[in-house]
């Protein structure tokens, strides 16, 4: 058997090095500390075959386009760019690469993109609808005003959205008070409790998950508004959205309370303590942000239920705190209300609301962000 | 060497074929995980054909080691590393090298056995040419699949049932069948990382039988916790050791039975000795 | 020694007594899960039993009847329910590969820093209220879309849905008559789907046995190979169960569709072709006016469309439960 050979490095100047000494290497002269190299680098190579792909596909089409084939608009010329791209890049990285290289370079080049595009879409809709608001939102009456005696083709300098932000507050704000409890009640009683019953809650829950908002909003209707004689009002969309948003509070609530360890739960059995304590002391604050985040995202859901207030409300432009036998608008509500007029300081209006509608969302999400982040770190 | 039962040739009468086994050097070696060193300045020779174990404590640093050397080190998150590979003189971090290429020459088994669940033994055994998109002859396909698995010492045991899923095996079986995946690709270096900790001993055994079978044609790399494992299977050993809170480094290598009969360092002689780890 | 069994030995029989406020608490949350059981199955039961009056009223031919025309009391959902599906199914045939590829994107190819910020930026695109992507598919993307349905109609109207009822050659083209399509609507609500279809795709491809993949690395894979041969496998479960879900929520998407298209009661098989009309939208549109016969007439619509989506719901729960990544999908 032969021992420690020193292969000799090809192509290199340097002289064989000795066989290593059974001395621990600190015996040797101190080097200076290493520092991390980086493995994943790029070759020239490859990134003038990216770089050129793109930019001759572009010319390509560039000059194509419109005359080849008798192509019009913006979409139009980027489709043409993406194919036109995908066939020059597959072309060029074939002439010196093997075959399961190309694929993965090309899947790598259309995963990038597929990422882009759908950011991208989410960008525009984003920077469109704050842009195209973006004259209601300069003038502060938009915050502080309802619409009373002002109609919907009036100068932006009129008029407002404050009995909308006001309604929809109030809406979401009964409908978590009522859904929330419900919810993770419910979540408690299929995880905690369990039982016979518990499967068929899960099933029923799940099923209801399922519900478009429509449905609610109409069941709503037809119980409450027709038979009831209930008026269109606030408490009406309330119940109509705690309907959708139960479901969604339970089921969410119940992943995040079954993740907790059942260890924990043993731990506080061994101890002596009573369920309830149990739930009440360990397992409700460990799921803590994880119901959190559910809510919020209930919450999120329940904001933007355009289809409910639809059909439980009646676009007032007053305002009212009062969700009780009042007519109340909200923000979804009044976006297309505003979008049917089709007047254009309508239009402006309405996109001022869904920008509105828009940071109301974003900072939920911030803020469930921030409890995850908060989790972590512990 | 005890004899094996297993016919040393495949039916259609080949012998093994052969492959000039690849020698491996590492150079000056450092590796960070999220910034913190937990490897500094590790050289190794490896020469060709030979077997060469990796004994210390746990959390030393060995497996880490064994990564860099086949570059599965770098895709763990927030992993870093320095110095130099190089395998028969070609340095495989350098930036021509593509890295696909240097773990196709260097195989690996890992400790948990990982077949692919969603796919018969047979596929399993030829899934490195699937992964490579390399085709393969019909025929072709039976010879690497029988070469491979009566390397690995399992033809016998599955030849009935090669259609059979991959996870519908023993942890034995299932360990000698990611042998045989890996030799499939006709490796030039292979490296196993603890591979009969999760084994009993009678597979531990078939495991050792093969390694031994395959040193004149493979170079051997493999981390083992068993002391009495690393005396029986190799040529050559590195003891690797990582003093509290530093990180870990070779305190000694050398040929085996020197390591366990005659070391230098007093460490070294406490370890094999059974005096710590 | 050997061991023999005792025959007279029988297990005890144990009664646990719980503390009062035990007692008190699973009280509560029975009484709460009850509650909750009675409210959603009472929706369900009342949805259902508007069938009764509908049939009644209106006989079978509800469902086979295209026109809406309340005055005439003429109404029936079956152009609807085509629609309907029209528009899910275009919704899935853009957002599918969209998602699949962003969710193989965020799981495996993203740069790891990155990673956090496209799975928020994924859920954002969820939250996002439908009517605003309502506005944005009418007023950005219609424009600019009707371009691509006149070319579609152009060159490739030999396959039939693509067929549109003008002249696509003609110098001066009739743009109004690719507005307001199944095809728009279907491209506004896939803005919807794809996130929803992406998160729980995504979910269930991080996943994905780590042994499994550092072997397909360790044999000198691509990214790709591996993804092939290990994370595809596993996640079949998760990737059929987060389309379904997709397709379930753009069954009954109203805002965005209430918005785009021009009520059309007509089957429609040209899905670049202006008008159209869904389930959702049609109860929007026409709850106002109904008569007593007509709102259970609509109640009856709303329930159709609630089998649907429990029928696919449920499917997706069944098909992601007896999968492999199924016990670990939290949906």
């Amino acid at each position: 058997m032969t021992t420690l050979d020193v292969p000799t490095r090809q192509g290199t100047a340097t002289p064989d090095r000795p066989p290593p000494s059974p001395a621990a290497p600190s015996s040797a002269a101190p080097r200076p500390p290493a520092r991390p190299r980086r493995t994943r680098s790029l070759t020239g190579e490859d990134v003038l075959a990216l770089v050129g792909s793109i930019a001759a596909s572009f010319s390509l089409v560039v000059i194509g386009y419109g005359h080849i084939l008798d192509f019009s608009g913006i979409l139009g010329f980027l489709v043409c760019w993406y194919v036109t791209f995908i066939a020059l890049y597959v072309v060029v990285l074939a002439i010196s690469l093997p075959r399961a290289i190309v694929v993965e370079r090309v899947v790598t080049a259309m995963l990038y993109m597929a990422a882009a595009i759908v950011l991208f879409a989410l960008g525009t809709t984003i920077v469109y609808t704050i842009g195209q608001g973006w004259r209601a939102l300069d003038h502060l009456n938009f915050f502080t005003k309802d619409m009373s005696a002002v109609a919907p083709s009036a100068p932006l300098s009129q008029g407002g959205i404050y009995h909308a932000i006001v309604g929809t507050v109030v809406e979401v704000g009964i409908a978590v008070a009522v859904s929330v409890p419900l919810g993770l009640g419910t979540a408690v009683f299929m995880t905690e409790v369990g039982g016979r019953g518990s499967q068929l809650v899960r099933t029923v829950v799940e099923a209801m998950t399922a519900l478009p908002e429509i449905l609610a909003g109409l069941f709503v209707y037809a119980v409450l508004i027709v038979e009831f004689g209930m008026a269109k009002s606030g408490i009406a969309v309330a119940i109509a959205m705690a309907v959708t948003m139960t479901p969604i509070v339970a089921r969410a609530g119940e992943v995040a309370l079954r993740v907790v360890p059942g260890g924990l739960r043993d731990a506080c059995g061994a101890l002596g303590a009573s369920h309830w304590k149990t739930v009440w002391k360990v397992v409700l604050p460990t799921a803590g942000p994880g119901l959190v985040t559910a809510v919020i995202l209930a919450i999120a859901r329940g904001i933007g239920e355009t289809a409910v207030v639809l059909i439980c409300a009646n676009a007032s432009n007053f305002l009212t705190y009062e969700p009780i036998g009042k007519p109340m608008n909200s923000l979804p509500l009044f976006i297309y209300t505003m979008y049917i007029t089709h007047e254009p300081n309508a239009i402006v209006r309405a996109f001022g609301a869904a920008s509105v509608l828009l940071f109301m969302v974003l900072a939920l999400f911030v803020v469930a962000r921030l409890l995850v982040r908060e989790r972590k770190v512990r | 060497m005890a004899m094996t039962e297993e016919s040393t040739t495949t039916a259609r009468g080949a012998a093994f074929p052969r492959t000039a086994p690849g020698a491996l050097e590492a150079v000056g070696i450092s590796a960070w995980f999220s910034g913190t060193l937990v490897l500094t300045d590790v050289s190794l020779s490896v020469a060709p054909a030979s077997v060469t174990a990796l004994i210390g404590p746990s959390g030393c640093g060995k497996s880490t080691f064994l990564r860099i050397l086949n570059r599965m080190h770098e895709s763990i998150p927030g992993a870093q590393m320095a110095g130099e590979v190089y395998l028969d003189g070609k340095e495989i971090y350098a930036s021509g090298y593509r890295i696909t290429h240097a773990r196709k020459q260097i195989g690996m088994v890992f400790q948990k056995p990982n077949p692919f669940p969603a796919m018969s033994i047979a596929e399993n055994v030829t899934a490195g040419f699937a992964l490579t998109s390399t085709k393969l002859s019909r025929s072709a396909r039976e010879e690497v699949v029988e070469t491979s698995l009566r390397q690995a010492h399992l033809w016998d045991e599955v030849k009935e049932r090669l259609t059979r899923p991959g996870g519908a095996l023993s942890g034995g079986q299932q360990q000698r069948l990611c042998i045989a995946r890996a030799l499939a690709v006709k490796p030039r270096v292979l490296l196993m990382d603890e591979p009969c900790s999760a084994l009993d001993p009678t597979s531990t055994r078939r495991v050792e039988e093969t390694i031994a079978e395959l040193s004149p044609q493979l170079t051997i790399v493999i981390v083992t916790h068993n002391m009495q494992q690393a005396a029986r299977v190799s040529h050559n050993t590195a003891f690797f050791l990582a003093e509290q809170g530093t990180p870990g480094g070779i305190v000694e290598q050398g040929p085996t039975r020197q390591i366990f009969n005659d070391p230098s360092d007093p460490r070294t002689a406490d370890y094999v000795g059974g005096r710590f780890g | 020694m050997t061991i023999t069994a005792h025959p007279e030995v029988v297990p005890r029989q144990l009664t646990t007594t719980h503390a009062a406020s035990d007692r008190i608490f699973h009280g509560a949350a029975r009484t709460v899960g009850l509650f909750v059981l009675c409210m959603t199955g009472a929706i369900g039961v009342f949805l259902g039993y508007q069938s009764i009056p509908t049939l009644r009223h209106y006989g079978l031919h509800f469902f086979t009847q295209t026109q809406w025309q309340p005055e005439l009391d003429h109404i029936g959902i079956a152009a609807v329910l085509v629609g309907t599906v029209e528009v899910a199914l275009v919704a899935l045939v853009v957002g599918f590969p969209f998602a699949f590829m962003v969710a193989l994107f965020v799981s495996d190819y993203a740069p790891k820093r990155a990673k956090s910020w496209l799975v928020s930026a994924i859920d954002l695109m969820a939250a996002v209220p439908s009517i605003i992507y309502g506005l944005w598919g009418f007023y950005l993307l219609m424009p600019r879309a009707t371009e691509v349905a006149r070319w579609l109609s152009e060159y490739l109207s030999f396959i039939p849905i693509f067929k549109v009822n003008t002249d696509a050659h003609a110098a001066v083209w009739q743009q109004s008559r690719y507005t307001s399509s199944v095809f728009i609507a279907g491209l506004t609500v896939s803005m919807m789907t794809i996130p929803l279809a992406c998160a729980v795709m995504r979910g269930v491809f991080d996943q994905a046995p780590a042994g499994e993949r550092e072997a397909a690395m360790a044999l000198g894979g691509t990214r790709w190979g591996g993804a092939r041969m290990v994370v595809f496998p596993f996640a079949k479960g998760g990737i059929i169960g987060g389309t379904m879900l997709a397709l379930g929520r753009a069954l009954g998407e109203t805002a965005a569709v209430l918005i785009i298209v021009s009520p059309d009661f007509t089957i429609k098989d040209r899905i670049l072709e202006a008008g159209a009309q869904t389930t959702s939208a049609l109860i929007a549109g026409n709850f106002g006016d109904a008569t007593r016969s007509q709102l259970s007439a609509l109640l009856t619509a709303g329930f159709v469309l609630f089998l649907i989506t429990i029928i696919v719901n449920s499917a997706a729960a069944v098909v992601i439960r007896r999968s492999r990544s199924g016990a670990l999908t939290e949906i």
